[in-house]
């Protein structure tokens, strides 16, 4: 049998969700209570509702292996990694990491905007673990990979975000820990450049060391890891081959961005006042899908179990966020105003909100969405990254971009009127009378 | 088995565990990532300034000029014969590196949030880091002393070997008391919004820009009770001479102990939840 490299027991992690006191006991109670609070020994009464972000996992991972972490959002994943790569402590279990650990959570870790390219590489590899001797022996190489060449003693905040991603992942790729965290960090970045940190990648794995890597990419995980474990509510749920995992995963509803249902109700996010039932992207050509089409219009739509009293108006609001984490835009269903003022009744609401064609950005969008009331403001239910989907931009020339197929900035991609012509002329045309 | 060169080191993670095992090794392991952080600050603080490191030298005589104007010409004010600017001084110069390294202490955990949530490291190293950072600051403060007692004819008394004593006197309280208020400030951002407050009435409940002996003697020993009153007496002992405090920096090397000590137990503690509350 190989060695261990890693071996987890049990992890666990509880968050504490919907803490609310009388806001004027917050002065005088709450501060000497957080301050006491490191102090006390256990974790006292909880009080709000407890929330296992992670239960229960247990596994065993041999020197040299790579495996890959899946499941859908808010599984866990991110909370695994960041219990084993020691940035939180679990609430419960045990983890023992045999070998120098290094962890990429996030591209350009401790990167500091004023400082130059030249600087950010010593400070940034110095953050994520590196000795200063590591650092000037890899120096070159780090420029080279990041292809900053003439850049290097620029502040980075000059930097193109393209720039940013490739000397942040370049520092990254020279550590050299037994043990290594991988985070979804090649969402990012241009294709060319994914690929070239895929292939850095399986280096590393085939230089024997162990790497886990958390991804919503398929083929990715496919290609670099040799093992798998999905991960759902926070327990695991499938652990092998990851042909069989990810197999698993694509079969089951789990694998489906595009709608999120609630079979049991009291598993549903909610109160007693409103409850989520589902939530769905559906494209303009109906269906629900996780793929759409740039210049597409699609609608999300939001069922909800009503028990509102009639003075209260429940109105549902969707956040959408880019994958860069950016709050694209939030939209709140009393912009249906005829809606909006009629009295409420118990029941199931649907509320659809439609999202123009040529509007989103190309990439994942994300939707948070919730039920609130308002005056006073208070959240009945909110499902965090509820629903997610892949704008598509297909580059035929019909939309916003033309013919331009190269990097396009910017977080929406609006297709806006322009109004072109020639407002006065150098020559006066002889043949058009004056 | 077989047999590498150096047998890996065992990281164990477990739900709790006390920060006197791990926390002085783990710190002691990182000290290269504590040069590259003070090392950033250096170079962060006076980017984009037009007089850069200038400032450095500016702030004290800046402060002293505005004292010596304005508090130097009350009559009243004791200072044993010694010149007012130079008597400020002295003060003002432990003054600094203490309350600069508060204030840095005191925001570096809230500052470093985005390496807190994405990377492990001592996270004491952050205010450690703060304080350190203001160390050549310190002294360059000493060389100006230094210039303003030859301008002054006085010269450099003996006593001055006693200069590091109460200089890092005054950086252990401010570690204690920044190291707290750091922590605290994870949780709690109104630390931000006070800690100026505190700076300005710390900075009058402390002999620097009049002398101890005006305090009533009933009160004397709640005065002594600030460590800053040790730190300052001593520390212009140090360079002016006259009688030496000895019960005061006794007392403040007391309680600058008993602050330090706190405030590592509740860095230990609170440190845990840093990257789920920050």
């Amino acid at each position: 049998m190989a060695e261990i490299a890693i071996r987890a027991a049990g992890l666990g992690k509880r968050y504490r969700i919907g803490v609310r006191r009388d806001p004027y006991s917050r002065l005088t109670e709450s501060l000497w209570d957080a301050m006491a609070r490191p102090l006390r020994r256990g974790d006292g009464q909880p009080k709000g509702s407890d929330f296992w972000a992670l239960r229960d996992v247990s596994f065993e991972i041999p020197r040299g292996s790579a495996v890959g972490v899946i499941g859908r959002n808010g599984a866990g994943k991110t909370t695994l990694l960041k219990i084993l790569s020691r940035v939180t402590t679990p609430t419960e279990g045990r983890a023992e990491l045999h070998g120098r650990v290094g962890s990429l959570l996030e591209v350009g870790t401790g990167f500091h905007p004023e400082l130059s390219g030249r600087e950010n590489i010593f400070l940034s590899g110095a953050i994520l673990g590196m000795r200063r001797a590591e650092i000037l022996r890899h120096f070159d190489a780090i420029v080279d990979f990041a292809d900053i060449g003439a850049f290097l003693d620029t502040p980075v905040k000059r930097y193109s975000s393209g720039m940013k991603v490739r000397l942040g992942f370049a520092v990254a790729a020279f550590l050299e820990p037994e043990i290594m965290f991988v985070d979804e960090v090649l969402a990012v970045g241009d294709a060319e450049f994914q690929k070239k940190c895929l292939g850095k990648m399986s280096e590393i794995g085939a230089g024997g060391r162990t790497v886990i890597f958390v991804s919503h990419s398929m083929p990715a995980v496919l290609r670099l890891c040799d093992r798998a474990i999905l991960l759902d509510r926070g327990r695991v749920v499938t652990d092998g081959s990851t042909n069989h995992v990810v197999r698993t995963y694509l079969e089951s509803d789990m694998g489906r961005t595009g709608e999120r249902r609630w079979e049991d109700p009291s598993e549903a996010p909610g109160d007693a006042v409103a409850r989520l039932k589902s939530v769905r992207v559906v494209p303009a050509r109906g269906g629900t899908s996780d793929e759409v089409d740039i210049r597409e219009p699609i609608d999300i739509e939001v069922e909800y179990s009503s028990e509102a009293p009639r003075d209260l108006r429940p109105s549902v609001n969707l956040h959408f966020f880019n994958e860069e984490g950016v709050c694209l835009f939030v939209t709140n269903d009393w912009n249906d105003q005829v809606w909006w003022v009629r009295s409420r009744r118990p029941g199931i609401v649907r509320a659809v909100c439609r999202i123009p064609g040529d509007f989103l950005a190309e990439g994942r969008v994300t939707v948070t969405a919730a039920v609130s009331t308002y005056d006073p403001t208070v959240v009945h239910a909110v499902e965090w990254e509820a629903v997610s989907f892949q704008v598509v931009d297909r580059t035929d020339g019909t939309g916003v971009r033309g013919i331009y197929a190269g990097d396009w900035p910017g977080v929406v991609r609006p297709m806006l009127e322009w109004h072109v012509a020639l407002a006065e002329r150098d020559t006066p045309d002889p043949s058009e009378p004056e | 088995m077989n047999v590498r060169p150096t047998e890996p080191p065992v990281v164990v993670i477990e739900a709790a565990r006390g920060w006197w095992r791990l926390g002085l090794v783990d710190l002691w392991t990182h000290r290269e990532l504590l040069y590259f952080l003070v090392w950033r600050d250096l170079k962060i603080r006076y980017r984009q300034t037009f007089f850069g490191v200038a400032w450095a030298v500016l702030q004290p005589v800046l402060l002293m000029a505005i004292f010596s104007v304005s508090l130097g010409r009350i009559p009243g004010i004791e200072t044993s014969g010694v010149p007012y600017p130079l008597f400020v001084f002295a003060g003002l110069i432990p003054w600094t590196m203490f309350s600069q390294g508060l204030a840095g202490a005191s925001n570096s955990l809230v500052g470093g949030e985005s390496i807190i949530t994405k990377v492990y490291f001592p996270r004491l190293l952050l205010p450690v880091s703060a304080i350190c950072s203001f160390l050549p600051d310190l002294v360059i403060g000493l060389a100006i002393l230094a210039i303003l007692l030859a301008w002054f004819g006085a010269g450099i008394s003996a006593t001055a070997v006693w200069l590091p004593v109460f200089a890092l006197l005054a950086i252990v309280v401010s570690a204690g008391a920044g190291t707290f208020l750091g922590a605290v400030n994870v949780r709690y951002r109104d630390v931000k919004h006070m800690v100026p407050f505190l700076v300005q009435v710390w900075f009058f409940a402390s002999p620097i820009v009049y002398s101890s002996s005006i305090i009533p003697a009933q009160w004397r020993w709640l005065y002594d009770l600030n460590p800053m009153t040790g730190v300052v007496e001593g520390f212009r002992w140090a360079v002016l001479g006259g009688e030496p405090p000895v019960q005061v920096a006794i007392e403040s090397v007391a309680v600058a102990v008993i602050v330090l000590v706190v405030a590592l137990v509740y860095f230990g503690r609170a440190e845990r939840s840093f990257a789920d509350v920050i």
